[in-house]
């Protein structure tokens, strides 16, 4: 259980809320449960591979984290679009 | 009164006008964004917008309103889930014969349809689980299906072509697929190579000729051709005039088959207008000479690149209207077949696509 953070389009696409509880024990099962809870959301962070997106950037507790990141209750995991452009 | 819809690397831009008296622009949308295509599908007025996000990944929009306002997100729009790919890129959307019925074609070499006007997508399986997918290769730009030729009042048959892996064909509606590279000649590949259909064959564009569907032409890397047998097999008509017969954009007269247009490029490693001129290539004999029209276009010092999406049509014969819109952020338009240009406009984002209604 730990709480996804998110923000700009993301945020939209999660009905207008910055902050998920979500069950799952790693940063893939998280973000996979706000997908299912918002399904407008899939493919927006993880694509078909199952891979979080190069250029979002995933935070838990401040610390990068992929996919395999454990979370534990009451983690924050922050979802953050890279600091990229052109 | 014409519509202009203008993909550029920042954002949508909906423009309105004639050539003659000028375009003004009344919308821009997706503010930031990469629009890669866009689109109005005349029979509902219904507008596509192909957006790459650097972040969210590719996705395709839909507006029946307001442009300015808010779009809806199509779905469907990926690749099977599980396996070592994801769509990269949406690369060309396309009207096709059934009601409702629509195609997309993207990076990796990916066929969707749609039936319900573009609200939702599915992948075209038979093209999908093509057994010699795997030894594909791809451009410099993905592996991107980038044309789709339908044919017109006969939905079962269609045409598209992926950038490297040629041109493929079907006749039960995308059910199975079969090569159409025959007289094709990819200079760019060794000679003891070319027996090997796997070896990039890479097609940057085609298009048929509504009146005579078994007629198509095609811009290869290096090369023109024109089939007369639907795709089957191709024949070089790139000499005749032509600067260069390299290039991307290419677009073709509804009236008259014999008639097709070029902007060639100086050549894969220099791909700007020839000479600092723009001219756009005319054929009206399928393809045994070409004459260049310049009149109204930059003859100087213009070193312009024009991508594949980026030329466009409206109406037809005597009425032809042709645009085209540059990465340096210039639209030209025409309102004779190219024989007179104007400028539409100037210091647009670089531009993707063009598509006139």
């Amino acid at each position: 259980m730990g709480v996804v953070c998110v923000r700009g389009p993301i945020r939209k696409l999660a009905g207008g809320r910055a902050e998920h509880e979500l069950a799952g024990s790693t940063v893939i099962e998280l973000l996979q449960a706000l997908e299912l809870d918002h399904p407008d959301l899939r493919g927006w962070i993880i694509d078909e591979r199952g891979v979080i997106r190069r250029h979002i950037n995933v935070f838990v507790n401040g610390e990068r984290g992929r996919e395999a990141t454990a979370v534990r209750s009451g983690d924050r995991v922050e979802v953050v679009p890279a600091i990229t452009g052109g | 009164m014409t519509e202009l819809v203008v993909g550029t690397k920042k954002g949508l831009f909906l423009l309105e006008g004639e050539p003659d008296s000028g375009f003004e622009i009344r919308v821009r949308a997706f503010p930031g964004e990469p629009v890669d295509f866009a689109m109005r599908d005349s029979r509902n007025g219904r507008l596509f917008a192909t957006v790459t996000s650097p972040f969210y990944g590719p996705k395709i929009f839909y507006n029946d309103g307001d442009p300015g306002g808010e779009w809806n997100q199509a779905h469907g729009v990926a690749v099977p889930e599980g396996g070592n790919q994801a769509l990269e890129r949406i690369w060309v959307i396309a009207c096709g014969e059934g009601d409702g019925t629509l195609y997309a074609g993207g990076d990796p070499g990916v066929l969707f349809e749609s039936h319900d006007g573009g609200a939702s997508w599915e992948i075209n399986a038979g093209l999908w689980e093509q057994p010699s997918r795997p030894r594909w290769q791809p451009g410099g730009g993905g592996l991107c299906l980038h044309s789709i030729c339908t044919w017109p009042g006969d939905p079962d048959k269609l045409a598209v072509a992926v950038s490297a892996a040629g041109i493929w064909l079907t006749e039960d509606r995308g059910r199975t697929w079969r090569r159409g590279n025959e007289g094709l000649n990819p200079r760019y590949l060794p000679e003891e190579a070319l027996a090997d259909q796997n070896a990039g064959r890479c097609v940057h564009h085609v298009e048929r000729a509504p009146r005579r569907p078994d007629r198509m032409f095609m811009q290869f890397h290096g090369g023109v051709y024109r089939s007369d047998d639907a795709g089957e097999s191709w024949t070089d008509i790139g000499g005749g005039g032509l600067p260069s017969d390299f290039g991307f954009p290419l677009m073709v007269d509804p009236a008259d088959p014999d008639s097709a247009f070029l902007i060639p490029l100086v050549a894969d490693t220099d791909r700007v207008t020839p000479d600092g001129r723009v001219r756009v290539y005319a054929t009206r004999d399928a393809g045994s000479t070409w004459e260049a029209h310049g009149d109204g276009l930059p003859a100087e010092h213009a070193y312009l690149t024009v991508l594949r999406q980026a030329f466009t049509r409206a109406d037809q014969g005597e009425r032809l209207q042709l645009y085209f819109g540059a990465t340096s952020g210039d639209l030209f338009g025409s309102s004779n077949a190219g024989a007179a240009w104007t400028t539409v406009a100037t210091r647009l984002p670089p531009v993707y696509s063009v598509v006139a209604t």
